[in-house]
């Protein structure tokens, strides 16, 4: 079925088109140059149109998301949908049902969202979710930052042996790229340690942090992924902890990018910074050091990252970085959830509540928006909340809106905040605002690129997937800035959301909930012949250490229905005949 | 005859995956490394009858039909009940659980499964206070004190100590000798014959016993003599061993689920393990039983955001255990019909349950004659997942692994019996 949407402004910073009004072809659920006089007309008159979003790190999917939503039944409660209109039942404010998941992205307007931390040993978990998350493309990223199997290659100084188990891996659990958390930290903290900084070696196996940044990250060009390296810093939320994060982030910035997929030219993608850029040396003398770390980012060609703006909600965080939860449960008293996995990695759960009237939860706010407003150049930065970690990302409207109107952001700083939000951050002084352009940017474009998937995602542009958002709002008729309500609710309910060329959403409401989105994962493989001497390792630890044999590890194709493997024989877009045909793809 | 190895055994919460299947003649007729209760389940030991062919009642017999006409049946009694309730669930596998739940939504039903009388005060602690956990392979390897509470793993989860206390790990490279292994049981059982303590406290005092050690965990003085029967220099001991781990691990079970106290020991169980880690590492593992009672909850609570007890009569999930469970429902007659699959309430259910089940139409999705079918009004019997049909289960600290298809069977199996029962219900709603 064609169809085209006439007359829209659209917003394209991947094609750099920036407000013009248009028309978008949609034929067969791509993008096309154009369409049969007797096309379904979608009349996007006094709208924009914007790509599908593209969200690059989020929790949605896997062991501790459910644990998240099983130990809560007090979040659940607090967001509840019926069955009902083809839609299936569920609950969770923080922590959706899977379900609910795929719902409430589409209803945003976003299309794409990447699961950013799957412990190997439970991929088949993640998978299993993602089969019951409608409507949104995905993937999911495998923890590689505290894996035996890395560390020990890396004390050994072999990246062939690295590179080529780190493919094994992204096949065995069909992920999609390198994330590293809290590297060399959660294995101590597998003893009920921790580490501090990037040059503090991991008991036993003897290697830093920073020894597995550069590891890993010449390992991700050796394989020549579309995605960086996914790197959750060392020491997060401790003050002081910003010279660690650019002293991370300074690690890999030499090694040159070389991607065999996509487009990307960034070699390290960092995540939440908010939470990496406390200066001071206790919560008391505690004081802002965005500005400092947006310096950094502003000088560097090398790094992309997201914030994980705090949205000021009561929320449930959740991370692989398990000493970090059990000290953030220590610190506020709420029930501690952990789960240690044996030889690759650990995670936690605790509850939050970022109250606007305590002081460090004002005070986070303001380190988010410093970062989002002080870096110049929003090619370098995505939008998320880390959700549900800093927020859930149904508030991400809301985080849009706040970009968008310093007036939005103000009364907040002066009526609802803490004044460490003042005092403790440079906030207040900042009167920049987004423009409907640098918001696609953040939301689209920097996500879509940086993840190797801008040929497809993230523009609006011949070729790309028909995943389109049409928001009812006029920059021709409103100021944007002072009717940031209007902004926020345009923003939380589209108008009109194409997934491959279908409507899902329609006036905010979801009117095709049973449409199934793809997995992309990485079906690599380096230097066979030393694949073979790494399998030898593996088998042998498997035997001895593991606690499942090796040939039942690897996720097996039956858990990826919609299967869209990247770097091997087949690549979407190409004459491979393997990209999963989505038109009728609900299950 | 034939080996097939990697097998996953689906009888208990430790889902060894290490089974070899000996097959003949497409029948299981012996294995390798499996415990003598998995064992029998492969080959099927004497005493085990099968129904071959889907049943109806009439009158006092029971009457062979087709699935066609028991699932017709099946569906009509679901889709005219006003509060029907949707039982078991422990013994197949996720894809069928995420069925039940979507069958459950469609019908209004109650669903819940069997944690609600085994683990479900584990998870009504674990929402109270928490739920610190590790995988088994950290046990293995790292674990030098493991304290067994409440359960006695040599006859529920036969192979559980061997896979994980007496084997050698990367850390633990003598295995058994460079651990020490606590046992806490009014009994002598099995287990605790090979434990280095044993500690015998009286019946029904497990509360008091773990308050006790808290106490002097968190540096505080013991009043009395003796706590729960243990003498006060006992514990203090205890609590050391405790606290000078390097990497400690609690197993429990349902001797402190269900006695005296139920979800209060567990929580203050989870408290103790969490301020240990004030001196050392300490996670926990609850002792799950059926071999994917863990599954369930988790299927469940991806899609409906509670883990069991959930009851959509009003459409929405609505989660009140001690209101919405199986028992519940039962005792206080609402329940107006039941469908059982994979699990035998009608064994293990109190008998004010068993009376109000002999009132209603019964629904049974079971692959043996138990107690629970021979109330039943339709039997419907399914392949059973992990020897005839493929599927996921979780163990019981939550590693999903892919149960495997031995051999062939004609049976549908669960999943394709509620799809078919989800179908008809459809219609059959829509027609009204």
């Amino acid at each position: 079925m064609q169809k085209i949407i006439k007359n829209g402004m659209i917003y394209d910073p991947l094609n750099n088109i920036d407000g013009e009004k248009m028309d978008i072809c949609i034929d067969n659920g791509k993008i096309v140059d154009s369409v049969a006089n007797d096309a379904e007309v979608i009349d996007a008159s006094g709208k924009i149109v914007m790509a599908g979003g593209v969200d690059p790190h989020t929790h949605i999917a896997g062991a501790k998301v459910n644990v998240g939503r099983m130990y809560r039944p007090e979040d659940s409660k607090r967001d509840v949908m019926a069955r009902g209109g083809g839609m299936r039942a569920g609950s969770g404010f923080s922590v959706p049902s899977t379900f609910m998941t795929g719902y409430r992205y589409a209803q945003m307007g976003y299309t794409t969202a990447m699961e950013a931390a799957m412990p190997p040993l439970l991929a088949r978990h993640t998978h299993e979710e993602f089969h019951d998350m409608p409507i949104i493309d995905h993937a999911a990223f495998p923890l590689f930052g505290n894996n035996w199997f890395i560390m020990k290659y890396l004390k050994e100084g072999d990246l062939d042996k690295t590179a080529a188990y780190s493919a094994w891996l992204l096949r065995a659990t069909k992920g999609y790229a390198i994330k590293i958390v809290n590297p060399a930290g959660t294995e101590a903290w597998a003893w009920g340690g921790n580490v501090h900084g990037i040059n503090d070696p991991v008991p036993y196996f003897d290697v830093t942090g920073a020894d597995i940044i550069k590891g890993l990250a010449e390992v991700n060009e050796m394989l020549g992924l579309p995605h960086a390296i996914h790197l959750h810093c060392n020491d997060l939320g401790h003050p002081g902890n910003y010279e660690t994060t650019i002293a991370s982030f300074d690690i890999p910035k030499n090694i040159v990018p070389k991607p065999k997929y996509g487009h990307r030219d960034k070699i390290l993608y960092a995540t939440h910074v908010q939470f990496h850029c406390y200066g001071g040396t206790n919560w008391r003398d505690f004081v802002s050091a965005a500005p400092k770390v947006a310096d950094y980012v502003n000088k560097s060609d090398h790094i992309v990252i997201d914030i994980g703006q705090v949205t000021l909600d009561e929320t449930t965080t959740m991370t692989a970085d398990g000493p970090m939860e059990y000290d953030l449960h220590s610190l506020n008293g709420l029930k501690w959830a952990n789960c240690d996995v044996e030889m690759e990695t650990g995670s936690g759960v605790v509850p939050f509540i970022y109250a606007a009237r305590a002081p460090v939860p004002a005070s986070q706010w303001g380190v988010g928006m410093e970062l989002f407003l002080e870096i110049k150049d929003p090619r370098k930065i995505c939008l998320t909340t880390d959700s549900p970690n800093a927020g859930p990302f149904t508030r991400y409207p809301r985080v849009m809106a706040w970009l968008m109107s310093n007036k939005y952001r103000m009364n907040l700083i002066e009526n609802e905040l803490h004044k460490w939000a003042q005092t403790k951050t440079t906030v207040a002084t900042l009167d920049r605002e987004y423009s409907l352009y640098e918001i696609a940017q953040v939301t689209r474009a920097t996500s879509a690129k940086v993840l190797g998937l801008s040929d497809t995602k993230g523009h609006l542009g011949v070729g790309a997937d028909a995943d389109i958002a049409v928001y009812d709002i006029n920059p021709e008729t409103q100021d944007l800035s002072a009717e940031y309500m209007a902004v926020e609710k345009a923003f939380s309910n589209a108008a009109y959301v194409l997934k491959d060329g279908e409507i899902v959403v329609l006036d905010g409401t979801m009117v095709k909930p049973d449409l199934y989105g793809r997995t992309y994962w990485i079906n690599t493989k380096y230097k066979p012949e030393v694949e073979q001497e790494v399998l030898v390792d593996v088998e042998k630890w498997f035997r001895q250490y593991y606690s499942v044999n090796f040939e039942n590890y690897p996720v097996q194709e039956d858990y990826i229905p919609r299967s869209v493997p990247l770097l091997g024989d087949s690549v979407p877009g190409e004459a491979s005949g393997k990209e999963p045909a989505i038109e009728g793809a609900s299950k | 005859m034939e080996l097939v190895k990697n097998v996953v055994c689906p009888f208990c919460g430790t889902l060894c995956d290490d089974i070899v299947c000996k097959v003949e003649n497409n029948e299981i007729v012996g294995t390798i490394n499996a415990c003598r209760i998995g064992h029998s389940k492969f080959v099927h030991t004497e005493g085990a009858m099968r129904w071959k062919k889907p049943m109806i009642r009439q009158g006092d017999e029971f009457v062979e039909t087709t699935y066609d006409d028991a699932i017709e049946k099946a569906a009509h009694v679901l889709a005219d009940a006003k509060r029907p309730l949707m039982y078991g669930w422990s013994c197949t596998d996720c894809d069928a659980q995420a069925v039940g739940v979507e069958l459950a939504e469609e019908t209004g039903a109650v669903i819940d499964n069997t944690a609600s009388v085994c683990h479900g005060p584990s998870v009504l602690a674990l929402q109270d206070v928490g739920y610190p956990i590790c995988t088994f392979g950290e046990v293995k390897n790292r674990a030098d004190v493991v304290v067994y509470w409440g359960c006695n793993p040599m006859h529920a989860h036969p192979r559980h100590l061997s896979r994980n206390v007496f084997s050698r790990g990367f850390f633990r490279e003598r295995g058994r000798a460079d651990r020490t292994l606590v046992v806490v049981d009014p009994r002598k059982s099995d287990s605790s014959k090979l434990a280095d303590v044993h500690l015998q406290l009286d019946f029904d005092k497990d509360y008091e016993l773990l308050d006790a050690i808290r106490t002097v965990v968190r540096g505080k003085d013991i009043l009395y003599d003796e706590v729960a029967g243990i003498p006060r220099e006992q514990i203090y001991e205890v609590a050391e061993v405790l606290k000078n781990a390097q990497f400690g691990i609690l197993f429990f079970g349902m001797g402190i689920t269900h006695s005296r106290g139920k979800h209060r020991n567990i929580d203050t169980a989870i408290c103790l393990v969490q301020e240990l880690n004030d001196y050392s590492k300490w996670t926990l593992i609850p002792m799950r039983g059926h071999y994917n009672v863990t599954g369930f909850n988790q299927v469940c609570t991806w899609e409906s955001g509670y883990p069991y007890c959930v009851d959509f009569s009003t459409g929405e999930p609505r989660y009140n255990p001690g209101e919405t469970g199986a028992n519940d429902l039962l005792q206080n007659k609402e329940a107006d019909a039941m469908m059982v699959i994979a699990s035998d309430p009608g064994a293990h259910f109190p008998q004010n349950a068993i009376m109000r089940m002999a009132e209603i139409p019964v629904i049974a999705i079971e692959p043996h004659r138990t107690p629970t079918t021979e109330m039943a009004d339709v039997i419907i019997p399914p392949a059973i997942v992990g020897m005839e049909a493929e599927g996921t289960a979780y163990r019981m600290e939550g590693v999903p692994i892919r149960m495997r298809k031995v051999v062939d069977s004609d049976l549908l199996t669960d999943k394709q019996i509620l799809e078919r029962i989800r179908d008809r219900v459809k219609e059959l709603q829509a027609s009204k």
